[in-house]
């Protein structure tokens, strides 16, 4: 059976990649042809644009945000419901099972939803930026066709991966079923970079020459600077923002349920979601770094567009969406301690986790000037603010956000080890030894802010946060090593699931709304760094509101976006549990914590 | 209450609190440039200069970098005809500029022929300029445009200005005697209060809540002139100038301001003045 399962993959990897490749060496050969014929980017004037006596940005912003809202949504579920369901298949627990299913049932409604935002966005982008789809089209060519097959290809699979769930349950069927549900993650990510070279190829174009004729293979303009950093930073957000949004489900069920079976079920859901979230979470200001530091290479005149010019004010906000997201997640584990009684052997760090959680917060919030006078807000209107701009490289607030990202996992290390009695003969040993990595690396982190920050001259301040970053990255690494390790054999304390409060739910809503603001403001920064270029350097943006709006107006569509999103899966929760009449089977109390 | 309506309530509270935050932060929109004809045998030097002033606020975003943030050399408070000549004579100087004028046109076109001592782009120990060139985009400054920059470079401490001014025969690209340049242009202001106080016109005199000796005062100006002269002092100042006060009065407004906002301050000071 295993040999079944990688000959499907071989197939599948055959599958795309010569279809990939073809394309690449048919477009070179085009180009080859047509050599003395290169076609310039249209050069657009104002009276180009249709004016249908509405924003035309406006109607994209939303359509284009609503769509990468689902897109995000039903790319992420199927990235854990396999990990889940072969957990449930390894260790023949049929939870696991039930649960990756239930998670999938959301998923699935949410999917024609996504398709039909994509499909309304297509139409806008058309109808209000023809000459920009026209170009885009002229430069991805077939590229767009073979995303279509993907996409045929990723509704197939999905629905027999759902549909086909209970036919293919067990023994070598559940092979089969495992091997769809691997497929349909490779379209589905497959899916997700084809589309991210397109907004890629926009802000930092490749393959094409200085006045925007294609003189690269397709895959050329596809692998620009920025389409890396970008897959991994959308793969790692979306697992986080699916998890986050799956967890919302989970406390909604919770708070409804009626009897303790389906509280202990739901509780048990909420927790592995808001284990997911914050597992995909942890690394993505890491990949942030590594995207910023590629668009500083990129383009430094971009780069500090970004962080220090006008955008910079943008960043607070995005701390308070961050602590708040740090924030839901730490009061969650906390509270989620009353589980287990073994955890009154914790709690008394809480207080100090806290501490820093929200010192670092306050640090992380704070702007340069708290406070700016009227003329000093008239005197803004270039592209730059000279106490704006140090936000953007601020040394202290990486020290801050460093140690919240090592508190938050202090916060679920306590919670791991609060049912359980370590045996292991080195107990003491380890212990000390995990002491000294949290020790070692929050005093390095404080050196390298203080040091790369305060005492260096260097325009460069993004990479100097590597050091930190390695610090963090170590004591994850080391603390999930650690405690695999001492954890074998290791006695369980009763636990009972269910046992939690009705208040820390609501930790589980605060993260999805504040992932999905955060999402949509990360949006706002990205495309805003094109400043008035539809694809940068090639192609110019002469459209009335070719300008970077304020973040207030900005903000104001962010809100119409989330709270669309926010309606539409509150209907689709609905109609989720419009065939949820099952009952839920006892859970076991064993272990888990 | 219903667990749907708490949770409802409570999402859309959330999502409430950060949209007052964005919308509780200081408002600044990035204006795009904005495309203006302008007639090159029109130039002044001094409005030739305005234009590269412009220009390196504006459009060719120079003071993103160039600030006194550290990020490149800070040119608007360096005497850049001292710190050209400087250069020029550093023994690491590869380029063929001999004089102020050239190596100002050098740094622009060709940045990486010579990197100012630790501003070099990361690991390239100063082989590589991270300054974008600026005839290409996305600056994509004209000729007309860079040595408007280069006059503004050196006029701004007082330094003599030896790029020539432009003449028709000086831009070839174009048949016509128009040719566009875009700059950033400032919004218009609204009311005529906003455009006193934008174009300066408090700094140097009495009116509004401010007193200023230095020209005549202004709330009482109707009395003693006409609508049609108040117009002719602003756009012409020094068609007749007031009795007892110096010609210091700059004479690029009519340039400056849009004709709506010039008929709103005249009609002020007409309305105030009586
Ligand atoms: C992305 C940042 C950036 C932008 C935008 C930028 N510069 Fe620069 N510029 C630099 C850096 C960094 C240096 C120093 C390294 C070097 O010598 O090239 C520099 C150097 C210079 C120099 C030489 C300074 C000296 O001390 O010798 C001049 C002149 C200059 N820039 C003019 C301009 C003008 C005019 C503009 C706008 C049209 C501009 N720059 C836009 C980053 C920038
Ligand atoms: C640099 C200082 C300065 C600024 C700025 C300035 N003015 Fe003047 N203005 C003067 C001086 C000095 C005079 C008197 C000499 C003259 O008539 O040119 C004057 C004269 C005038 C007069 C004629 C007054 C009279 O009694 O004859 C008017 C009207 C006037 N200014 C309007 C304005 C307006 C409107 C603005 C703003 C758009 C403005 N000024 C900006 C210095 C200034």
């Amino acid at each position: 059976m295993h040999i079944r399962l990688i000959l499907l993959i071989i197939l599948l990897v055959g599958f795309v990649t010569p279809s990939l490749a073809e394309i690449a060496s048919n477009s070179s050969e085009v180009v080859a042809n047509t050599e003395t014929t290169l076609t310039p980017a249209p050069e657009l004037k104002r009276s180009d644009y249709p004016n249908m006596g509405f924003s035309s940005r406006s109607v994209v912003w939303i359509l284009a945000q609503m769509h990468l809202f689902f897109a995000a949504f039903v790319l992420a579920v199927p990235i854990f419901v396999l990990v889940i369901e072969f957990i449930g298949f390894k260790y023949k627990d049929d939870r696991y099972d039930d649960m990756a299913h239930e998670f999938m049932k959301i998923s699935i409604t949410a999917y024609s939803i996504t398709a039909l935002f994509g499909g309304s966005l297509a139409f806008a982008l058309f109808l209000l930026y023809p000459q920009f789809m026209a170009y885009m089209m002229r430069v991805f060519n077939t590229q767009t066709l073979v995303y279509a097959g993907l996409f045929f290809a990723e509704s197939a699979l999905l629905y027999i991966y759902y549909y086909g769930w209970n036919a293919m349950r067990y023994g070598e069927a559940k092979w089969g079923h495992l091997t769809i549900g691997l497929l349909l993650n490779a379209v589905g990510t497959t899916l997700l970079v084809v589309a991210n070279s397109w907004a890629t190829f926009m802000m930092a174009p490749s393959g094409i020459n200085e006045v925007g004729a294609v003189t690269g293979s397709i895959w050329e303009i596809m692998k620009g600077p920025l389409w890396n950093p970008l897959n991994l930073h959308r793969v790692l957000a979306n697992i986080a923002f699916g998890g986050a949004v799956v967890g919302a489900y989970a406390a909604y069920k919770f708070l409804s349920a009626k009897t303790m079976a389906e509280k202990a079920h739901y509780d048990w859901m909420g927790y592995t979601s808001n284990f997911i979230a914050v597992l995909a979470f942890l690394p993505l200001p890491f990949a942030g770094y590594w995207l910023m530091a590629e668009i500083y290479a990129y383009s430094q005149q971009m780069g500090i567009t970004a962080m220090g010019g006008i955008l910079a004010w943008l960043f607070v906000v995005q701390a308070i969406l961050i602590g708040t997201i740090l924030l839901s997640a730490n009061y969650y584990l906390w509270s989620g301690m009353s589980r287990c009684e073994g955890s009154e052997r914790y709690t008394w760090m809480i207080k100090y986790i806290a501490l820093v959680l929200i010192v670092g917060f306050l640090i992380w919030v704070t702007p340069h000037t708290l406070i700016l006078t009227p003329s000093e807000v008239a005197t803004l209107g270039g592209s730059h603010h000279h106490t704006l701009g140090p936000l953007g490289i601020m040394p202290a607030k990486n020290i801050a956000v460093n140690l919240m990202l090592i508190a938050t996992f202090l916060s679920f290390q306590l919670y791991r080890r609060s049912d359980k009695v370590i045996t292991v003969s080195w107990a003491k040993a380890g212990n000390a030894l995990m002491v000294a990595i949290y020790v070692i690396a929050i005093a390095n982190i404080i050196f390298a802010g203080v040091y790369y920050g305060y005492f260096t001259n260097t325009v460069y301040k993004v990479g100097s946060s590597v050091m930190q970053v390695a610090s963090t990255l170590i004591v994850i690494i080391g603390g999930v090593i650690i405690d695999t390790l001492m954890f074998k054999n290791a006695k369980t304390l009763p636990s009972t699931w269910g046992k939690v409060n009705n208040f820390s739910q609501y930790a589980l809503f605060a993260l999805p709304v504040a992932f999905t603001w955060l999402m949509a403001l990360m949006g706002y920064v990205r495309s805003s760094v094109r400043t008035n270029w539809h694809v940068y350097t090639v192609m110019k943006d002469n459209s009335p509101e070719n300008y970077i709006p304020a973040i207030g107006h900005a903000g104001n569509m962010m809100t119409i976006a989330t709270v669309l999103f926010l309606l539409i899966i509150v209907f689709i929760f609905w109609i989720a549990s419009l065939s949820n009449t099952k009952q839920v089977p006892e859970v076991d109390n064993a272990s888990n914590c | 209450m219903p667990v749907i309506v708490k949770v409802l309530g409570f999402s859309l509270g959330l999502t409430l609190v950060f949209t007052l935050i964005a919308n509780l932060l200081p408002q600044v929109e990035g204006e795009a440039p904005v495309e203006k004809i302008i007639d090159p045998s029109a130039f002044t030097e001094e409005s030739f200069i305005a234009l590269g002033e412009e220009l390196f606020q504006g459009k060719g975003t120079c003071t993103l970098c160039h600030n006194n943030m550290g990020r490149a050399p800070d040119i608007l408070a360096l005497n850049m005809v001292e710190t050209s000549t400087e250069r020029m004579a550093d023994s690491r100087y590869q380029g063929s500029a001999k004089d102020v004028e050239a190596y100002l046109r050098e740094s622009m076109l060709q940045p990486s022929i010579y990197v100012v001592q630790g501003f070099g782009k990361k690991g390239s120990n100063d082989t590589e300029s991270p300054m974008p060139t600026v005839d290409k985009a996305p600056i994509q400054l004209s000729e007309l445009e860079i040595n408007a920059v280069i006059a503004f470079m050196q006029a701004k401490d007082g330094n003599l200005v030896t790029v020539a001014l432009p003449t028709e025969e000086a831009t070839p690209t174009t048949s016509q005697s128009e040719i566009t340049i875009q700059i950033n242009e400032p919004a218009m202001a609204k009311t005529a209060e906003a455009a006193l106080v934008q174009f300066g016109c408090t700094v140097c005199h009495s009116v509004l809540e401010t007193e200023s000796p230095v020209g005549p005062d202004l709330r009482t100006v109707a009395s003693r002139l006409s609508v049609e002269e108040i117009r002719q002092s602003i756009v012409d100042p020094n068609a007749v100038i007031a009795e007892g006060f110096p010609p210091i009065m700059p004479t690029d407004f009519a340039e400056k301001m849009k004709v709506k906002e010039l008929d709103m301050i005249v009609q002020f000071l007409v309305d105030s003045g009586k």
